[in-house]
């Protein structure tokens, strides 16, 4: 298969593999467009947005001191008490969401920072309750970034014992049935039970993928071995972990997964269990193909799929080896672009192209809700979808048009559109479309149509 | 295209002019036809796998109030349907449509799938097919590919982003709530041209302009424009019953706009609207109060909206599967089997269940955990496919639902 030329290269690396195109980026590519990727790939993981720094312990903690607030406040019937208290703490979370889309925009390695993106949403947590939502910035902080090129076990490890994670499928809740807390609860006439919801997800979703030979019986088990992986719930249970193993909840016994016996003792049997997973080939399998859909094409080409997978096999799943054959991969520099952008990758690019970034979390967050992408709520475990099919309906299409025109009434006026689409495009800005933006009566118009252009909504 | 037009055009006429002149007759000019066209079928979408016997809960089933423990409602609770059944109870609109004869409810049905996976189940509920990956356009798509060489018929996904179930070759429209486009710009035109040789984004670009157009009309007739959706605002604090009344009376008027859209000339006659928040692992009675809340109020703005049409209309509510018969360790039930359908509709026959009730003893239980479904998803649908939107069965048995023979239609539905 023969690469197309270091124009092509340079464009296809910073559009396809990056985030898009600031200005001047193609240029700095073009000298070697795969070493200029492979550049990004860091020992340390991904970079960390500027947030207010706080950890999950930090933010677990004041979740809990505003929920007694708000308690009281109801109690005293002061209504805007409450309020205040409940806008405090989704400002956490809009600036979570402002500092990772700002990072987005600036970053002059946004192959790195879409890397971790993948990751974090392969390991989807959602702000649709609110305790999670209070961790769901730290939850990609501590547990996706600083492994994005290290072991996916490690990745796996840190996900699942993540307070985002652990209260976003219901595992911290999860007791043995016969465990000596059940004992006790059955005892009060309480009832305590195991929940499957977490370690479900971990083997359809996380690792072996829905069609990779697991039962009901080995998710049942696996839950089992997975009680006990809870949440510190004051400062007392825990002081630099919001993370909690609970011996009184964890089901006693040995375990058998995919037909293993895990006879570890305590949360080192989950943890054993896991490892194995990491590196079962259905894992490798699902890995390779959801990365390539993601980079590549909706329906990869299976060449490429089976490059990834020996990749992972061969480095028992390390992501930095992983991310360099997806670079050397020549079935990922296909000039035709088959990739249609999501909603914020649409925006974040949208930012990289005008060489600004976003100042407020209300120029991002209207539009995304409109298009279907709210901030941190992914509807389902399954994350964000990344295929065409699903971003690209009627409805959708107008809004982004809507946003295009508004963006570029905003700060159209103070660029020169034909540069802005030489330097977001490069070698892939077609005649048609250079010649519309040449053309247009303003320039917010030449600005709105580089932006709605077929060539700029895809990758 | 290069025209321009005038100012002091309406955004209507804007919009029109975009499509151009043979696209904005068909579709804006066709006169309202007499014929059987006038059936209009909803599917509700719940995502998420809706718990069957929350949604009717089988109050008179002996064995329900133990396996359900806490989460269990009471005959008193429960809105009374017959001897064994009733309807959650903040189903209150769709126990009066039940009290009209114009509910059936379907309380033991499930699609081919049986691998409690969410995202699998949802796949084949919208493909049509017995197993994942077995298709990947929706069946509601293939049903108006098999109409429409007989006849004009619209179809319309509530949402930004096309549901599987809509997928497919026929080019449907999807809308929802939010801001509008601004008709004065020439970029609606600029973009058509560019996006003409582009097979993904001009048939969409063609269609989404279309229903902003239509949508003008629909909103006209409303009192209030309709506010775009809530963002991060949650609805589980203070200020709930607040957030709630807001997020009811939205529903409300969503319903009442896709109804209006629904009974203009050449408007959409077969809709598909999601609704998420159905997993229930914990918590489950706080969840649903809320979720089947919104959903009545839909269901009232539907058929408030639809007037007169109402008799003509058919919704059907489903979930790709349900949940388990025990109550879990946290106030919640976990991924099941069989759930319960909901049947709605202005001209339904009378009649009982739909399927058979396998009872909830522990024999009859399915692996001694999930109702055991009774009825096959596809029969369900195949029977209002053919006796009330009156689609071929041959073409239901081979190209809606492939390969489904064996799931022979439901009879005395409509």
């Amino acid at each position: 298969m023969a690469l197309p030329g270091k124009d092509m290269q340079a464009a296809i690396a910073a559009t396809r593999f990056g985030l898009g195109a600031r200005p001047g980026e193609i240029d700095a590519a073009r000298g070697d467009p795969r070493d200029w990727l492979k550049a990004q790939i860091t020992r340390d993981g991904a970079d960390q947005p500027a947030t207010d720094g706080e950890s999950a312990v930090q933010r677990l903690a004041e979740y809990r001191q505003q929920q007694e607030a708000i308690q009281a406040a109801r109690k005293a019937g002061d209504q805007e008490a409450v309020k205040a208290a409940q806008r405090d703490r989704r400002q956490d979370v809009n600036q979570d969401f402002l500092a990772r889309a700002q990072l987005g925009a600036a970053t002059d390695a946004s192959f790195r920072e879409r890397w971790a993106l993948f990751w974090a949403n392969h390991f989807t947590v959602s702000a649709t309750k609110q305790i999670t939502a209070s961790v769901a910035g730290p939850f990609e902080q501590e547990a996706i970034r600083p492994h994005a090129f290290g072991r996916f076990e490690d990745m796996l490890v840190a996900s699942s014992s993540h307070p985002a994670m652990l209260t976003y499928l219901d595992q911290a809740q999860s007791v043995g049935p016969e465990s000596s807390q059940a004992a006790r609860a059955q005892k009060r006439g309480r009832r305590a039970g195991l929940n499957e919801n977490l370690a479900r997800e971990i083997l359809e979703l996380h690792t072996l993928g829905v069609n990779g030979g697991y039962t009901q019986a080995d998710v049942t088990e696996f839950a089992r071995a997975m009680t006990g992986w809870s949440v510190a719930r004051n400062a007392d249970e825990g002081v630099d972990s919001a993370f909690l193993f609970r011996t009184a909840t964890h089901e006693p016994g040995e375990r058998t997964v995919m037909g293993r016996l895990y006879g570890q003792k305590g949360m080192d049997q989950a943890r054993a269990i896991m490892a194995d997973l990491a590196t079962r080939p259905a894992t490798a399998r699902h890995c390779a193909r959801k990365i390539a859909a993601h980079f590549v094409a909706d329906d990869p080409p299976p060449s490429l799929v089976q490059r990834l997978e020996k990749a992972w096999l061969s480095s028992e799943g390390r992501l930095d080896v992983v991310a360099t054959a997806l670079i050397d991969a020549p079935e990922a520099w296909e000039p035709t672009p088959a990739k249609f952008k999501t909603p914020y990758e649409f925006l974040i690019s949208t930012w990289r192209a005008a060489g600004t970034q976003p100042q407020a979390y209300n120029l991002l967050a209207p539009t995304l809700n409109g298009l279907g992408q709210p901030p941190f709520r992914p509807p389902s475990p399954d994350g964000w979808a990344d295929e065409a099919s699903a971003w690209a309906a009627p409805d959708a299409l107008i809004k982004r048009m809507t946003f295009a025109q508004s963006f570029s009434q905003r700060i159209g006026d103070c660029l020169d559109p034909n540069t802005v689409a030489a330097n977001a495009l490069g070698a892939r800005l077609s005649e048609p479309v250079a010649k519309a933006v040449a053309r247009a009566e303003s320039r917010p118009e030449a600005l709105a149509v580089l932006l709605m252009s077929p060539e700029f909504q895809r990758r | 295209m290069t025209d321009h037009h005038p100012h002091g055009y309406s955004r209507r006429q804007a919009l029109l002019g975009a499509l151009g002149l043979g696209a904005s007759v068909t579709f804006m000019g066709r006169p309202a036809r007499a014929e059987v066209g006038g059936k209009k079928l909803i599917v509700l979408v719940c995502r998420g796998a809706l718990d069957g016997l929350s949604l009717t809960p089988p109050v008179g089933d002996p064995d329900y109030a133990g396996l359900r423990g806490a989460i269990a409602y009471t005959p008193e609770q429960a809105l009374k349907l017959d001897g064994t059944f009733g309807l959650h109870p903040a189903l209150t609109r769709t126990h009066a449509l039940a009290q009209k004869g114009q509910l059936r409810i379907a309380p033991a049905v499930a699609t081919p799938d049986r691998a409690r996976s969410h995202f699998e189940a949802q796949d084949v509920l919208e493909t049509g097919a017995v197993a994942r990956y077995g298709a990947s356009s929706g069946w509601l798509n293939r049903t108006l590919q098999t109409l429409s060489p007989d006849r004009k018929v619209e179809a319309l996904s509530v949402g930004a982003v096309a549901p599987l179930i809509l997928r497919g070759q026929v080019q449907a429209a999807s809308w929802s709530p939010g801001r509008n486009a601004d008709s004065n710009a020439r970029l609606p035109t600029i973009l058509q041209d560019l996006y003409k040789t582009d097979p993904l984004l001009g048939p969409v670009f063609a269609r989404g302009l279309q229903t902003e157009a239509m949508a003008q009309i629909a909103m006209t007739g409303l009192s209030a424009p309709t506010q775009p959706m809530e963002g991060m605002a949650q609805p589980n604090a203070a200020g709930m019953q607040a957030a709630q009344r807001q997020g009811l009376s939205a529903a409300e008027k969503l319903g009442t706009t896709v109804a209006k859209f629904m009974t203009q000339p050449g408007g959409p006659q077969i809709v598909a609207i999601s609704l998420d928040g159905f997993d229930t692992h914990a918590g489950q009675m706080g969840q649903l109060q809320s979720r089947l809340a919104y959903m009545d109020a839909l269901i009232g703005g539907l058929t408030t909206g639809l007037g007169p049409a109402w008799s003509d209309t058919v919704i059907v509510a489903a979930t790709e599967f349900g949940r388990t018969a025990r109550v879990n360790g946290t106030g919640g039930t976990d991924h099941g089997t069989a759930s319960s359908a909901l049947i709605l509709g202005g001209g339904l026959k009378k009649g009982g269940i739909i399927g058979d009730w396998p009872t909830l003893k522990q024999t009859a239980l399915y692996e001694n955990r999930d109702t055991a479904p009774t009825l096959d998803m596809r029969s369900l649908f195949k029977g209002v496919l053919r006796d009330h939107m009156g689609v071929d069965q041959r073409a239901l048995d081979a190209k809606v639902f492939p390969d489904s023979a064996a799931a022979r239609p439901a009879t005395g539905i409509v």
